[in-house]
C-alpha cells in the first residue's frame, strides 16, 4: 500500500480539477490576450476561476487577486514591491516578520537586509505561535510591512491573524500573510482578518503546481515584480497559464466551500487525531507545540531516540511519505528553522516527524500507517544508542 | 551551476546499495554484555560519542583479548540518519579481528570506501560524508578507554576537514606551493571542504576550531610577508631580480634608470615622462607611461624615442619590459 502523508509539501491534483484543466491544453489553447476567438474563448472560464478565487477568500470585487506562479512569487512581489514603493523612496525602512516563516519570506527579507533594510524576526512562544502582542511591541514609526504566516507548515499552528491585522490597521502599517498552509484547511476571510495582502499556492489544496495567487486590497499601490505585457491588469506580466488558472480556481472552489471545510475539520481531523493518538501511545513521544489551535490535517511529533531521516527511510520502505525538519534530511544539513525555534529542547530538532493529511486519505491508509510507524519506531529504538539506555520504565518494549 | 544542479535529486538516490542494505539490516547492531565478554575471556569496552541533540550519537562495544589486544567482537548502537547507521555498522565490522592499535588507524574514509559498491563511486552524497566521521571518533574513544590514555593522543596532526581527513599542515603547504588564492582552489587540490562544507567558514553544520577561509587568509598573509622580506633582503644584498621585486621596488628601479639614462635626454628637448602603472602580463611587464612637455604629441614618442626607452629598460632591468605610452 502507498500512503501519502506529506500534504503540507504538496497535494495530489484532484481528478475533477484535472478534468477542468484538460480543454485548455489542446482545444482552447489561444492566448487570452489575443483578439480572435481562440484567445477570447478562454475568457469565460478565466472569469469563472476568478469568481471562485474571490469567493474562496471573501475578497471584494474591487480588490485584486493576481495570478502568479506560486506563493513564493507572491511573497517576493509583496516584499520587494513594498521595498520599492515605501522604502527606496526614504519613507520607511523596517519590516517585521517571524522566525518561522517559509524561506520565500525569510530569504527575501535577508536579501533586503543586504540592501540596508532593517528586518525584525519575531520569535514564537513555546507552543510555536507568534503572539500578536509582540508585533505591537516591535512596530516602529518606520515600519513599512508586517508579514506573518497564517498557519505554520511544520506544526500546523494557526497564528492570530485577525489580532495582528487589527494592530496593523490601527498603526497604519500594511499587513501581509502567507496563507499557503491555511487555504483549504481553515476559513481564510480577508475581510475579517484585516489583511492587505495574502499569498497562496494551488498545489497545496489539490490544484496544479506552478500557479499561485496574490490578494491585494483595493487602493494599495504595489510595484509589480514582473514587468512586460499588460496581463493581470498590468500587475503581473506574462502570458497567463489558462489551464493552471482554471485549475486553481476550481481547486479553490472545492477546498473552501462550507462543506469542504466541514469535511476537513471532521473527517480529516479525525484521521489525523487517530494517527496522532496511536503514535502518542508509544512512550516518550510528544506533539511539538502541543495540540491546540492547529490546522486539522497536521501533526508534528517528536519520537525520542529516533532520528527523523531514518524514520522517513523506514516509512518510505513501507510506501509511506512523510516529512522531517531534521538537518540530516536536508540538502544543506540545516535543521528546519521551525524546529530550532523550539530552543528549549534541541533534541526535538532531530526527532520531529511531520504527518500531514488530506481529504484523499482513508481510514484504511491510516491504520496501515500506524502499523508501519509502530514497527519503524520499534526497530529504530532498538538500534538507537540514545534510547536503548532510557530508564526501563519508559520503554515498555519500545 | 550546471544542468545537473538544476533539479536537486533525493539524497537517498545517491546512497550505495551497501548503505541501503546496512541501513535496512545492520549486521553488527546490538550490545556486548559483561557475561558475553567473560565467555570470550575478553575485556568489555563501551564507548559513546556524539549526542542526540547534535543529531548523531553512537555507542561502540568491543570485546578485546587483553593478551593480544585483538578485538574479538564489535557491536554498535546508533542514533542517526541512514548513513550514520550504515557507517556505524561497517565501522564495527572493520574493527573485528584487528588489534586496538590497528583499529585506531581506521578512518572515516576507510568506512566510506567500505560502503562503496564500485571502487570509484562514492557511497554517499558529499554532504553526508560527515556521518562517517563519528565512526572514526568513537573508535578513538574506545581505544583511549582500553589503553587508559587521552583520546587526543591518537591524533598525530590537526585535522581541518574531517570528512576528507585533510590536516592543517597539508592545507597550508598546498596553498604555498601552488599559490592558491581561493577556497575553491583548496577544495580542488585537497578535497577539503568538498563534503559537508562545515570547515569552509563559520555557520555550517558543525562548529570548527579553524576554517578554510581563515587558513587561506593567514597563509597568504604569511606568504606576502615572506615575499616582502625576501625582496627586502635581496634588495639589500643587491641580488634582487625584477620578477621578485614588490611594486614599489619595481617603480624605484625603473625610476632610477629613467632618471639616469632616459629623462636627461628628454629634458634636453623640453620634454619628460612619468610612470602611470605597471601591469604583470606574464611573461611581460607592461609599463604604462605618459609623455610630458614637448614629448607629448611628438611623433617620435611612438617610434624612435619609445624604442630607445624600451631598449634601455630591457637591457638594464628586465628583457620582458614593454613600454606603452597612453
Amino acid at each position: 500500500m502507498e500512503v501519502y502523508l506529506d500534504n503540507n509539501a504538496t497535494t495530489v491534483v484532484d481528478p475533477v480539477v484535472y478534468e477542468e484543466m484538460k480543454p485548455f491544453f489542446c482545444e482552447k489553447y489561444g492566448n487570452p490576450n489575443s483578439l480572435h476567438r481562440f484567445g477570447a474563448g478562454t475568457h469565460p472560464k478565466m472569469m469563472e476561476a476568478l469568481d471562485y478565487l474571490y469567493s474562496g477568500i471573501n475578497a471584494d470585487d474591487e480588490d485584486d487577486i493576481i495570478v502568479t506562479a506560486n506563493a513564493t512569487e507572491s511573497n517576493n512581489t509583496v516584499i520587494k514591491g513594498i521595498w520599492v514603493d515605501k522604502i527606496l523612496n526614504g519613507d520607511k525602512n523596517h519590516i517585521i516578520t517571524s522566525e518561522v516563516e517559509h524561506p520565500a519570506i525569510t530569504a527575501t527579507c535577508k536579501f533586503l537586509e543586504s540592501q540596508g533594510v532593517s528586518v525584525t524576526y519575531l520569535p514564537v512562544n513555546e507552543e510555536g505561535v507568534l503572539e500578536a502582542s509582540s508585533v505591537k511591541e516591535y512596530l516602529r514609526d518606520d515600519t513599512a510591512l508586517v508579514s506573518i504566516m497564517w498557519a505554520n507548515n511544520e506544526t500546523g499552528k494557526i497564528f492570530p491573524i485577525e489580532e495582528i491585522g487589527q494592530i496593523c490597521k490601527e498603526a497604519g502599517v500594511l499587513f501581509h500573510s502567507d496563507a499557503t498552509q491555511a487555504i483549504g484547511k481553515i476559513k481564510v476571510d480577508v475581510q475579517k482578518a484585516n489583511v492587505d495582502f495574502i499569498s497562496f499556492s494551488a498545489h497545496k489544496f489539490h490544484g496544479p503546481k506552478g500557479v499561485g495567487g496574490l490578494y491585494v486590497r483595493k487602493g494599495i499601490k504595489l510595484t509589480p515584480l514582473l514587468h512586460g505585457g499588460e496581463q493581470m491588469g498590468g500587475k503581473r506580466a506574462g502570458t497567463v497559464d489558462v489551464a493552471s488558472m482554471v485549475g486553481m480556481g476550481f481547486a479553490m472552489h472545492l477546498a473552501t466551500n462550507e462543506m469542504a471545510l466541514a469535511y476537513e475539520n471532521n473527517h480529516v481531523k479525525k484521521l489525523r487525531d487517530k494517527l496522532e493518538s496511536a503514535i502518542l501511545e508509544l512512550p516518550e513521544t510528544v506533539v511539538i507545540g502541543g495540540v491546540e489551535n492547529r490546522t486539522p490535517n497536521t501533526t508534528l511529533i517528536s519520537i525520542r531516540g529516533v532520528e527523523g531521516e531514518s524514520m522517513l527511510w523506514d516509512l518510505n520502505q513501507k510506501g509511506i511519505g512523510a516529512s522531517t525538519g531534521s538537518a540530516c534530511a536536508s540538502e544543506d544539513l540545516e535543521a528546519n528553522p521551525v524546529m530550532n525555534a523550539f530552543g528549549s529542547d534541541s533534541e526535538l530538532a532531530h526527532t520531529g516527524v511531520r504527518f500531514s493529511l488530506s481529504r484523499f486519505n482513508t481510514e484504511e491508509q491510516i491504520d496501515y500507517a500506524i502499523e508501519a510507524i509502530v514497527g519503524a519506531v520499534k526497530r529504530l529504538r532498538n538500534l538507537s544508542s540514545s534510547y536503548a539506555y532510557a530508564p526501563e520504565s519508559h520503554k515498555s518494549g519500545l | 551551476m550546471a544542468k545537473n544542479d538544476l533539479v536537486s535529486g533525493s539524497i537517498w538516490d545517491e546512497y550505495s546499495n551497501q548503505v541501503v542494505n546496512r541501513m535496512n539490516n545492520p549486521q553488527h547492531q546490538g550490545e556486548i554484555t559483561e557475561e558475553r565478554a567473560k565467555e570470550l575471556n575478553a575485556k568489555l569496552i563501551i564507548a559513546d560519542f556524539g549526542a542526540e541533540s547534535c543529531g548523531d550519537a553512537v555507542r561502540l562495544y568491543w570485546a578485546v583479548d587483553e593478551a593480544t589486544d585483538k578485538i574479538l567482537e564489535s557491536k554498535f548502537k546508533s542514533f542517526g540518519c541512514g548513513t550514520a547507521i550504515a557507517s556505524s555498522d561497517v565501522m564495527a565490522e572493520l574493527c573485528i579481528g584487528k588489534t586496538v592499535d590497528e583499529a585506531v588507524k581506521i578512518t572515516n574514509i576507510d568506512v566510506e570506501k567500505a560502503l562503496r559498491d564500485e571502487p570509484n563511486t562514492p557511497a554517499v552524497p558529499p554532504q553526508k560524508m560527515h556521518c562517517s566521521v563519528m565512526a572514526y571518533d568513537v573508535i578513538k574513544k574506545a581505544a583511549s578507554q582500553y589503553k587508559g590514555v587521552d583520546m587526543e593522543s591518537f591524533e598525530e596532526e590537526e585535522i581541518v576537514c574531517e570528512c576528507a581527513r585533510v590536516s592543517l599542515a597539508t592545507i597550508k603547504e598546498v596553498i604555498r606551493i601552488n599559490d592558491l588564492k581561493t577556497v575553491e582552489e583548496i577544495t580542488d587540490y585537497t578535497k577539503a571542504g568538498a563534503f559537508c562544507k562545515s570547515c569552509i567558514k563559520p555557520g555550517g553544520h558543525e562548529d570548527k576550531d579553524i576554517y578554510l577561509v581563515d587558513i587561506l587568509a593567514d597563509t597568504r598573509a604569511l606568504m606576502e610577508e615572506d615575499r616582502l622580506k625576501t625582496a627586502a633582503d635581496a634588495s639589500a644584498s643587491g641580488e634582487l631580480t625584477f620578477d621578485k621585486m614588490t611594486l614599489v621596488q619595481r617603480i624605484k628601479a625603473l625610476d632610477t634608470i629613467l632618471d639616469e639614462d632616459i629623462r636627461p635626454m628628454l629634458v634636453m628637448d623640453g620634454g619628460n615622462m612619468e610612470i602611470i602603472d605597471i601591469k604583470e602580463n606574464l611573461p611581460h611587464y607592461d609599463l604604462y607611461i605618459r609623455y610630458l612637455g614637448a614629448c607629448s604629441g611628438c611623433a617620435s614618442g611612438s617610434t624612435g624615442t619609445l624604442y630607445a626607452i624600451e631598449s634601455i629598460l630591457q637591457q638594464k632591468i628586465d628583457e620582458n619590459i614593454r613600454v606603452l605610452p597612453i
